[in-house]
């Protein structure tokens, strides 16, 4: 989903990076105020951070011949929201595009937007929408995190098509070409992101319950109720 | 605890690595080129157009060895740090 470097003309990359501001220093002000009044928060966020450093550098190969990388970003913006998500999506692409030339600093704001904005505010809204409507934890997480994966995909579609509009065809035509480059490969690999996050939160669940209950991600009775599930 | 996630993600794994080689021998077997980046696919896409990206990485990998150097540590600093969280809790929950 990295947009390379240059790749991205004026307005587009400055458009980007407006949209992107305002979510990056809300969520450091977030950040800020979850270390304060939760400390004992830190370790997951570490985790969580962990998450989207690991994932991102993993390319696979998928079903229409080429290679992919997952975005980890689900369990940060479960458990924290898309705002504290972003900010941990950001420090890794700034990793990537630093010493990797891998996305870059005049698209960071739309790969920021991608990645750490877009994909994690449909985690948050999928996990708080099956949460409410009693689907089982592990199911919500799964779908929360594959389906963050594959937006962030979508949305790196959208900002291309949006800069480079075929000729024929428009916008839309661009959308499909760009589509079929992203987000088809992204779809197996989006399954085994949701996999692997839902993985990791049964690990939390049964470790480290408190973290969540706390911070009111699930509650005390569902906890219980996962701890002896067959899962 | 049980281990019907844990078996449900090898579960997926395999199937993918089932796929993944079956189209790897379709594609050896008629000498296509494949497995190439999906970003580097939709920068090939982008300079078809005529378009000359404006501004270059100021930074690049000098080789292949040393990308994969950095992506490792990558993957390496942050699985150290996932086992290690996870590992602290656990020992503190053992010995509570």
């Amino acid at each position: 989903m990295h947009i390379m470097e240059g790749f991205l003309p004026g307005p587009w990359w400055q458009i980007w990076f407006i949209i992107s501001a305002p979510f990056i220093i809300y969520g450091l002000y977030q950040l800020k105020k979850l270390v304060e009044e939760h400390r004992e928060t830190l370790p997951l966020l570490a985790v969580a951070w962990a998450f989207v450093f690991v994932l991102s550098s993993l390319k696979m190969p998928s079903v229409t011949g080429s290679c992919s990388h997952p975005t980890g970003t689900g369990l940060g913006a479960i458990i924290f929201g898309p705002c504290i998500a972003a900010v941990l999506g950001l420090i890794v692409l700034i990793y990537q595009a630093l010493f990797l030339a891998h996305g870059g600093i005049t698209t960071l704001g739309a790969n920021v937007f991608s990645m750490g904005i877009a994909g994690p505010i449909v985690a948050w809204i999928v996990y708080k929408g099956l949460t409410k409507a009693g689907v089982n934890t592990y199911v919500t997480v799964f779908l929360a995190a594959a389906l963050a994966d594959l937006f962030t995909y979508v949305v790196t579609s959208i900002q291309l098509a949006l800069a480079f509009p075929a000729e024929t065809g428009g916008f839309v035509a661009s959308l499909l070409a760009f589509g079929s480059v992203f987000a088809v490969t992204q779809v197996p690999l989006a399954i085994i992101e949701g996999a692997v996050i839902a993985l990791v939160f049964k690990y939390i669940i049964h470790l480290k319950p408190e973290i969540l209950t706390r911070l009111h991600i699930v509650s005390e009775s569902t906890v219980r109720k996962l701890q002896e599930s067959a899962l | 605890m049980k281990y019907g996630l844990e078996i449900f993600l090898i579960a997926l794994i395999v199937i993918f690595g089932a796929i993944f080689l079956i189209q790897n021998a379709g594609f050896q077997s008629t000498g296509q080129e494949a497995w190439g980046g999906s970003d580097d696919g939709a920068s090939s896409i982008i300079e078809e157009t005529g378009y000359e990206p404006w501004f270059s990485p100021v930074w690049e990998p000098p080789s292949g060895e040393i990308e994969s150097l950095l992506f490792c540590l990558q993957a390496a600093i942050g699985s150290v740090i996932i086992g290690y969280v996870f590992g602290y809790w656990r020992g503190r929950k053992v010995n509570a």
